[in-house]
């Protein structure tokens, strides 16, 4: 009895097992149809779209290639406010969301006001759209008279979005606070250690860790959102592809904001996967 | 007497129908022997007097009901809607057979949609408040540029501020005129600039201590603004439309509806 | 006078009554055993012990003062007494000798380049010294479990307290372990175990103490204990782990 009386007469290769050649000829099939399919979809998409009778208006309206060169550089030029508006955000976000997250963690009764304060904060913020919060911060606090430039809407638009987001990124911190085992506190209470220095060097080095994947999503959600800063005046690329839609008459620059936005998030999100997965596999 | 009128009423009544029957525009409404107009959403003074066009009340409303009546439709006959400006300009079928609220004729769009002869030509006008000026500002080319401005984004003020006004800093743009005036109040922003009714009720009306501080009259550039009635491209009944513009124009009615609702309109310096 | 002296210890989890009333000695330098089933009580003592769980009624005197004293600040006593856990909760995150010198760094305030040629000799003395760099997903069970117990050593305490530290390891990992509790009960140290295994109580162990359902119902010398237990359950629970 050889490998070969094993495998049968169909193992083509030294070494191949039949299961193997099997799984090899069903993979190859798979693919075949796959592709085969995928090209007709997109065969049949590109043929029968432009028959339909709004098709030539519409191409007019939202992919017009001479409007789209014409807007591009203006709108990259103001995605680089949303570019800053994000990076000078996010750090602050993170970091009234640690706090906001050590609020709600706090366990001694003494504390109690503290992690009342935590639950309110979470409630409110998270329970409102973030455009009326712009709206209310963004206007309302410099229309109590405040002189210039602290009533500039890049302040108090700023100090909207972080105070909503830290929201968010509070309750995921908690979460990830909170999974980490009761016996890893137990073991650092045991050496001697206070309760803030077992956050800072015990709980908090690994919950921060555990969470970068949701908070990751947070993040991309930020993104998008410091587009809403529109509303109360600064030029960002929204505004400015609505600018050009009303100039130009034309829906052309939002499929070019559109296109840079994914640009940026689509990376970002390939990569928050890639962490999550590594954290899945990790974990298991 | 009364046999007069009774024949002048039976006369009007059958010519009206008759007009309506055998003039241009049969047959080139959306529903026959009804206009369909559009304005915006709300109407603003003095445009349309309390958001409500069928009073006929505001310049443009007045301005509607007397293309209708030209074109041989009853103010009975005359149906109104609401839209924004996004709704206007898209492309495909209108809900409306023409829609009237400040739009500016503007080259790029009449690719897009088909505009009516001009009704009115707008003036482009500054609002500021009363520190501002206290402050220094004047009505020159000189003081604007130090000014930090506000606009209404999807209007024609946004390429005037860039083109002529050129201020020193970035202006800052708002979804609409309530949102500047938000802004102006907040003084995050000294100035904004728009058609000169509306800035004339802004600054009236809309805040405590609001001047206009100047105009830009309507032909001061190559490209003047100008009103005009929005159609849904290729629409039959824009000739119908031209051709009572044209007469309301030349028979001095235009000019008549002008002076009613849009009189304040004189008094407000020129920019140099 | 007793280094560690328990009387009436009693400890509740809500209506459960884990420890009755537990009176028990130990004496400086001395090796006590706790021995009995699951659920007998053996590791809530052992935390009562350091003040991880606060006890409900009771006192315990070290060398001499009530430590469990309501209100009083456990973390000083914390420091005096060591214990080493069943699934040795290292910090994943920190190499080994982060992890040793995360507590003397903070507690006693000492910096790094004074602590390290201790630590690396605590290293070396239980035969870790080239695993100092390696993080404890790359460790054994075994030496992942010697870390912890250098970890507790190295605050420097005066009891330390063991609570199964073999039980999760794989049996050919458990001889390493012992031999580090062989070491230091020759160098003299003060400790409580709570173990199953037996054949180490019986060789190194002054005082063996069987738990019975939250009370020590039987104690004496291993000899005395393992070869002529008094009580029938004794008898019962010996003659099934021996």
């Amino acid at each position: 009895m050889t490998q070969a009386d094993i495998d049968g007469p169909d193992a083509t290769a030294p070494g191949l097992t039949r299961r193997q050649v099997y799984e090899a000829r069903i993979r190859r099939r798979s693919m075949i149809v796959a592709a085969t399919s995928t090209a007709a979809v997109m065969l049949a998409l590109f043929l029968l779209i432009p028959l339909a009778p709004g098709w030539e208006g519409v191409k007019k309206s939202f992919f017009n290639a001479d409007v789209f060169s014409k807007t591009f550089p203006g709108l990259i030029e103001a995605f680089l406010l949303d570019v800053a508006i994000f990076a000078w955000s996010a750090p602050l976000i993170f970091l009234l969301g640690l706090l906001i997250a050590l609020c709600r963690d706090a366990r001694s009764p003494a504390l109690y006001p503290l992690r009342l304060f935590g639950i309110l904060y979470t409630d409110i913020f998270r329970g409102v759209p973030v455009i009326l919060v712009i709206y209310l911060i963004g206007f309302g606090i410099p229309g109590l008279g405040l002189p210039r430039p602290w009533n500039s809407p890049y302040i108090w638009g700023t100090v909207a979005l972080v105070l909503t987001y830290a929201a968010y990124v509070a309750e995921v911190l908690r979460s990830g606070i909170e999974s980490i085992h009761d016996s890893q506190r137990a073991a650092a209470a045991s050496l001697g250690l206070g309760h803030g220095d077992t956050m800072r060097f015990v709980i908090l080095p690994q919950a921060i860790r555990r969470v970068v994947p949701a908070n990751m999503n947070l993040f991309i959600a930020l993104q998008k959102d410091v587009a809403l800063l529109s509303f109360i005046g600064p030029v960002e690329i929204f505004r400015q592809a609505g600018v050009y839609k009303s100039l130009l008459a034309n829906f052309t620059p939002y499929v070019g904001a559109a296109l840079i936005f994914l640009a940026v998030t689509v990376p970002a999100t390939r990569y928050a996967d890639y962490l999550m997965t590594k954290q899945a596999r990790a974990r298991s | 007497m009364k046999l007069t009128m009774t024949s002048t009423v039976a006369f009007m009544l059958s010519t009206g129908v008759a007009m309506a029957g055998g003039h241009c525009a049969a047959g080139k409404t959306l529903n026959d022997d009804v206009l369909t107009v559009a304005t915006g959403n709300p109407a603003y003074y003095p445009w349309v007097m309390d958001d409500a066009p069928e009073a006929k009340a505001g310049f443009e409303a007045a301005v509607a009901y007397a293309v209708a009546n030209r074109m041989g439709f009853e103010d009975g006959q005359v149906v109104w809607v609401r839209s924004s400006f996004d709704q206007a300009i898209q492309p495909g079928a209108k809900n409306f057979d023409f829609n009237l609220q400040q739009f500016s004729i503007t080259e790029e769009r009449e690719e897009i949609v088909d505009f009516s002869l001009p009704y009115y030509s707008a003036a482009m006008a500054v609002v500021t408040r009363q520190p501002v000026v206290e402050r220094g500002a004047e009505a020159s080319l000189a003081s604007l540029k130090g000014l930090l401005w506000g606009a209404h984004a999807s209007t024609t003020a946004v390429p005037m501020l860039a083109a002529i006004v050129q201020p020193d800093a970035d202006p800052l743009l708002y979804g609409d005129n309530a949102d500047v005036v938000e802004a102006m109040k907040a003084n995050q922003i000294d100035a904004a600039l728009m058609d000169l009714p509306t800035a004339l009720f802004t600054a009236g009306v809309l805040l405590d201590d609001g001047v206009v501080l100047g105009q830009f009259p309507p032909d001061r550039s190559d490209n003047p603004d100008q009103f005009g009635l929005l159609m849904e491209e290729g629409n039959p009944l824009k000739e119908c439309v031209d051709a009572a513009l044209a007469e309301l124009t030349e028979d001095g009615t235009l000019a008549a509806i002008e002076a009613e609702w849009l009189a304040e309109a004189t008094g407000v310096p020129v920019i140099e | 006078m007793a280094k560690l002296d328990l009387q009436g210890v009693t400890k509740r989890f809500g209506d459960n009554v884990v420890c009755r009333a537990i009176d028990l000695t130990i004496g400086d330098g001395e090796m006590v055993c706790l021995i009995g089933a699951s659920g007998s009580g053996k590791s809530t003592l052992l935390r009562c012990m350091n003040l991880l769980e606060p006890i409900d009624d009771g006192v315990i005197l070290l060398d001499g003062s009530d430590i469990a004293e309501p209100g009083l600040d456990p973390q000083p006593v914390r420091q005096r007494i060591g214990i080493v856990f069943q699934s040795f909760n290292l910090f994943p995150h920190m190499t080994a000798v982060e992890n040793v010198m995360l507590a003397p760094r903070r507690v006693h305030n000492r910096s790094r380049e004074a602590l390290l040629p201790e630590v690396t000799e605590l290293f070396m003395r239980f035969g870790l010294a080239d695993r100092m760099a390696h993080y404890p997903d790359q460790l054994s069970g075994g030496q992942q479990q010697r870390v912890a117990i250098v970890r507790a050593l190295a605050m420097k305490p005066e009891i330390m307290l063991f609570d199964e530290i073999t039980s999760a390891l794989d049996p050919e990992l458990v001889g390493e372990v012992l031999d580090v509790l062989r070491a230091l009960r020759e160098a003299g140290m003060t400790m409580v175990l709570a173990t199953h295994e037996m054949g180490f109580a019986r060789e190194l162990a002054d005082k063996v103490c069987f738990l019975d359902d939250g009370v020590i119902l039987e104690e004496g010398p291993p000899e005395q204990l393992f070869t002529a237990p008094k009580k029938e359950r004794t008898r019962s629970f010996l003659s099934r782990v021996l």
